[in-house]
């Protein structure tokens, strides 16, 4: 045996070709697509902008006041400069100019539009944070788990507890608490009846299995997408009290479908993957396999769908806003300052033009950014 | 084959009417409409040290045997014994300290390695498994490379940077990391060039002398499977038709099918004469649809009328060459 | 059969793929020829460019990244690196056709197989739709597929895969071509169904007396068909000559290599022969002979020296200066 082993040693090989990092050959792709470095330029620009518009912006003394009244001073054009005899010392903008002009009550659009670049990003991010966070959550679920079945006798447990909780909110206590309670006795027996493997507690169809996991997961998706998600959202706002959070969580729960579908196709391609099989052989637990070996193969299209996430969502609360569901005034967000600026639109088009190109631009970016990134992360294109 | 525990305790593995019924989903609710018989009651053993080939054509469902054995699929009936034990129906958990007794090498060296973990990190997540320290695994990770002929420098290198030889040689490092003492290698060299194939041959000959491996190697390719395993299993649509061991097999083949198959191999012929031969006629059937009675009688040569009425039993001739024909005579 | 003139014929042809930051060199002066009703043999390792130097005679090279930089290809005595788009369009499927390597992705799943193999014929000639029918059931059953009738108007999905390669081989001849050439056409199925391609190869190549251009990895496929086989190695035909010399008496070390280092039967037991090391990137290609590194008669001059090809024998010749000195 000696001697294969120095004839191994003999021809002990390595890679012919020079070290090349995954991340130095994706930065070069991305690099290559103009129009992405661009998006991710504006993308940086705006969040500068965004972080600094809400520290100048808040406190009891800002630098930029964004909800001082001028009265005297209303709807004058951008880049006028302030009348300083009518004014008092701390009414004057600081930039000593109104570089976007004032509105119908003379505030200056400039600091309102700062705050609002604030919000338009949170609500971007949290919403869209949300969103993957239970597209992951519930596709890698239907991906990885999604075979096993659903009993009967599951389906029975959880419509009883529902209906029970349903009731008692309706105020029927007695007959809430009861469906609760037969609920809750049912999931006992059907626990029960799994343990001991010849069950006498239930009988035999019940524990059949109706319909596996990814089939209930996926047709919640469906469902959720019959819907015209702006709609649904404009409903659950209006109940709702109006808060900047409400609108990010509502917005994040009604677009985390993309997300789940794309989750969960990556999951079932990758679980039938060799190096998920071979890390199966070798003993590693679930939660090891899908966290160290799936979930960093799937991340990358995730990511990309984020990144056009959220450009959606940014767009979406400005249309709550501008419909005067969104984030309650007098907080500025680019969709409020639009909607006040509608009805001076001939007097005062810098009103709708400017919170308008910002949109456009901030919502442009993030797709060419997200147009880049994908070609960037893209195996197929990396290799030649 | 009813054997007594003494003999099964003295092989690695012993498999005894395995049977996979994959199931074929429809319908909003995906209810199962039909049942593909993909391994359909299987019977082979293989000793210490030993290698047996497992051949046939795409979709007889030998893939399915590797990964049934290896309990990354449940089996829907048959046993599965290792050393001795019945490890067809266990658990998960009771499963895991079995895990690492059996791993596998797979066909394709590009699916096979994680393309986001250096090969080191791959090796380690096995050798994590056997609970070495971070200086232990470093060590043995090196050794293992240098086993099979990766310069241990390249540990962190991504598997992208690799020819399909070696990554199959650092997919073989990995499966070595948990101490195994039966591989199963499904088709580890038909994704292969011609002259790597030699190589990663040599080193599976080399590693089973070395540690006493016991392999069992599924492959499509006749000649391989003739070169490096003591028994060979034929395979026919979820049905092992005849399993003899090499030498038996490939002087007198039995079954009609073993016997197409090794006619239909080209072979190099130096003479540049060619050697005429009739093809087997018609294409396998779909495992959805298979023909009643014997699976192989639509294609048969020598069919009768009760290869398709009755399913032929697996029946012993002389010695320990095992064929599922009736017509079958030594 | 030596003084006739070739069918077609590639002198030093080169075939360069440009990449980001490297240049591919995929055919690297490779010269061969094929008489018409031979069958030609083309084996070597993937990345070999076997392939590329056969499709270049098609005018297929995906141009870019691929450009033809060098070399001649005559078909018939006419340079067809000359020829534009439309006259090329002339000879393709007409008088040479190409048979591929995966049946599945080679047919239009949209399409009746009817439909696809009408079409190659209505491309080059005009024919009503009677004739046209009958000419495609007349092809279909030449193949060997049971009721052609039926078959017309099936999609490719609905056929297996041993039938779909008789399809891809009914198109390949729907014209008469003077040549065929076949990539890899056995590769994706199994060895039964393998064996009855090759045969129906056989049977309709000595009925329409065409020539035949094989290309593939398999050494045991190529002594069976072929009339005269090309090795490659790394962009280069490293031994040529007729079945008998180049699997009875090779003499490129890589040629004996690869016959050595085949599993078999007989060498149970033993060490199999191996050849050390990798294939060459084509990107990253060694200087001197691109063997040299993995080849055990290496000698210094290897290293520096690119080797021309050495006539040995009537036909047979080879790119080692080393071996073929000896007697």
């Amino acid at each position: 045996m000696a001697e294969t082993l120095t004839k191994n040693h003999e021809i002990l090989e390595g890679p012919q070709a020079p070290r090349q990092s995954r991340f130095v050959q994706q930065f070069r792709l991305f690099k290559e697509n103009r129009l992405a470095v661009v998006g991710l330029v504006i993308f940086l620009a705006f969040f500068i902008t965004a972080v600094a518009g809400v520290v100048l912006t808040s406190g009891q003394d800002p630098v930029f006041n964004p909800s001082l009244v001028r009265l005297q001073e209303k709807l004058q054009p951008p880049l006028s400069l302030p009348n300083l005899e009518t004014l008092k010392a701390h009414e004057v903008p600081t930039l000593g100019i109104y570089l976007l002009g004032t509105d119908d009550l003379g505030r200056d659009v400039f600091a309102r539009m700062l705050q609002g670049a604030w919000v338009s990003l949170t609500v971007g991010f949290v919403a869209v944070g949300i969103a993957v966070i239970v597209g992951i959550f519930l596709g890698g679920l239907a991906g990885y788990y999604g075979q096993e079945g659903i009993c009967y006798d599951q389906i029975l447990d959880f419509l009883l507890l529902l209906s029970g909780i349903i009731f008692f909110i309706l105020k029927w206590h007695k007959l809430g608490f009861g469906l609760f309670t037969a609920g809750i006795f049912m999931m006992i027996l059907s626990f029960r009846a799994r343990r001991v493997k010849q069950n006498r507690f239930m009988p035999g169809w019940l524990h059949k299995s109706a319909f596996s996991f990814d089939t209930l997961i996926m047709r919640m998706v469906d469902i959720m997408l019959c819907f015209p998600s702006f709609f649904l959202i404009l409903t659950v706002v209006a109940l709702l009290p109006a808060s900047i959070y409400n609108i990010m969580i509502v917005i994040g729960l009604t677009s985390w479908m993309g997300t789940t579908r794309f989750v969960r196709a990556e999951f079932l391609s990758l679980r039938e993957q060799d190096f998920v099989s071979a890390a199966k052989a070798l003993g590693l637990g679930n939660f090891r396999i899908i966290f160290r070996h799936m979930m960093p193969n799937a991340v990358a299209p995730v990511l990309v769908s984020a990144t056009i996430g959220i450009a959606t969502a940014i767009l979406t609360e400005a249309g709550l806003s501008f419909l005067g569901f969104g984030v309650p005034p007098p907080y500025a967000t680019w969709g409020n300052i639009l909607s006040d600026g509608k009805r001076f639109i001939f007097d005062a088009p810098w009103l709708t033009f400017v919170p308008g190109i910002a949109i456009l631009i901030v919502v442009l970016c993030f797709n060419l950014f997200g147009e880049g990134l994908k070609d960037a992360l893209n195996p197929k294109l990396r290799q030649e | 084959m009813a054997l007594t525990d003494n003999h099964k305790n003295a092989v690695t593995l012993q498999v005894a009417g395995l049977k996979k019924y994959f199931p074929v989903h429809r319908g909003f609710f995906q209810r199962v409409a039909a049942r593909v018989k993909a391994v359909d009651g299987v019977d082979f053993e293989i000793g210490p040290g030993k290698s047996l080939g497992l051949v046939g054509e795409s979709g007889c469902g030998k893939s399915t045997v590797g990964r049934l054995i290896l309990k990354l699929l449940e089996p829907d009936g048959g046993k599965i014994f290792y050393k001795g034990r019945d490890i067809s129906h266990l658990s998960p958990r009771e499963m895991r300290p079995l895990r690492q007794e059996i791993q596998i090498v797979f066909q394709d060296p590009y699916g096979s390695l994680n393309p986001r973990m250096t090969i080191g990190q791959s090796i380690d997540e096995g050798l994590r498994c056997v609970g070495l320290s971070k200086e232990g695994r470093k060590s043995r990770r090196e050794e293992l490379l240098e086993m099979v002929g990766i310069w241990p420098g390249a540990a962190d290198r991504y598997p992208h940077e690799f020819s399909g030889g070696q990554r199959q040689r650092v997919g073989v490092a990995r499966s070595l990391s948990v101490n195994p003492s039966l591989i199963i290698c499904d088709e580890p060299i038909s994704a292969l060039d011609v002259s790597i194939q030699a190589q990663i041959i040599n080193l599976l000959n080399d590693l089973q002398s070395r540690l006493d491996l016991s392999y069992l190697f599924i492959s499509h390719d006749l000649n391989v499977v003739s070169y490096i395993s003591d028994r060979v299993a034929v395979m026919y649509l979820g049905h092992i038709m005849e399993y003899a061991d090499t030498e038996s097999l490939f002087e007198k083949p039995l079954h009609p099918y073993t016997l197409a198959l090794l006619s239909s191999v080209p072979k190099i012929d130096d003479t540049g004469t060619r050697g005429a031969h009739t093809p087997l006629k018609g294409d396998v059937p779909s495992p959805l649809d298979p023909p009643p009675g014997c699976k192989f009688q639509g294609r048969c040569p020598r069919v009768e009328e009760r290869c398709r009425k009755e399913e032929i039993q697996f029946s012993r001739f002389d010695g320990d060459h095992w064929v599922r024909c009736w017509k079958a005579s030594p | 059969m030596a003084f006739q003139k070739p069918l077609l014929r590639t002198e030093d042809l080169k075939v360069y793929f440009y990449g980001r930051d490297k240049i591919s060199r995929a055919v690297d002066g490779v010269s061969y020829h094929i008489h018409a009703g031979e069958t030609v043999c083309l084996v070597g390792e993937s990345g070999c460019g076997k392939t590329v130097s056969a499709l270049a005679a098609l005018g297929l090279i995906p141009s870019p990244p691929g450009k033809i930089v060098g070399g001649r290809i005559l078909f018939k005595g006419t340079d067809i690196l000359s020829l534009d788009e439309d006259a090329m369009q002339k000879i393709r499927g007409n008088q040479i056709s190409m048979v591929f390597q995966e049946p599945l992705t080679s047919l239009n799943p949209v399409f009746t197989i009817g439909d696809q193999i009408g079409e190659a014929i209505r491309t080059h000639e005009t024919i009503s739709q009677d004739a046209l029918d009958k000419r495609c059931v007349q092809l279909l059953r030449d193949m060997g597929i049971p009721s052609p009738e039926q078959r017309l108007h099936d999609y490719p999905h609905q056929l297996s895969g041993g039938q779909r390669q008789r399809v891809m081989i009914a198109m390949a001849l729907a014209c008469n071509p003077d040549l065929m050439i076949a990539d890899e056409p056995t590769t994706a199925l199994d060895v039964t169904v393998q064996a009855q391609i090759l045969n129906l190869l056989k049977s309709v190549q000595e009925k329409a007396s065409m020539a035949v251009l094989y290309i593939t990895h398999d050494l045991g496929v190529v002594s069976g068909i072929a009339d005269r086989v090309y090795v490659m190695y790394a962009g280069l035909i490293v031994e040529e000559g007729n079945t008998r010399q180049v699997f009875g008496n090779a003499v490129h070390p890589y040629t004996m290599g690869l016959l050595a280092s085949l599993p078999d039967r007989k060498k149970r037991g033993k060490r199999l022969h191996n050849i050390p090391g990798t294939v060459p990137n084509p990107a990253y290609k060694p200087d001197g002979c691109p063997f040299h590194p993995r080849c055990s008669h290496a000698v210094e001059s290897c290293k520096t020296v690119e080797p021309e090809m050495i006539p040995l024998e009537e036909g047979h010749r080879c790119r080692c200066p080393v071996l073929a000195k000896k007697p």
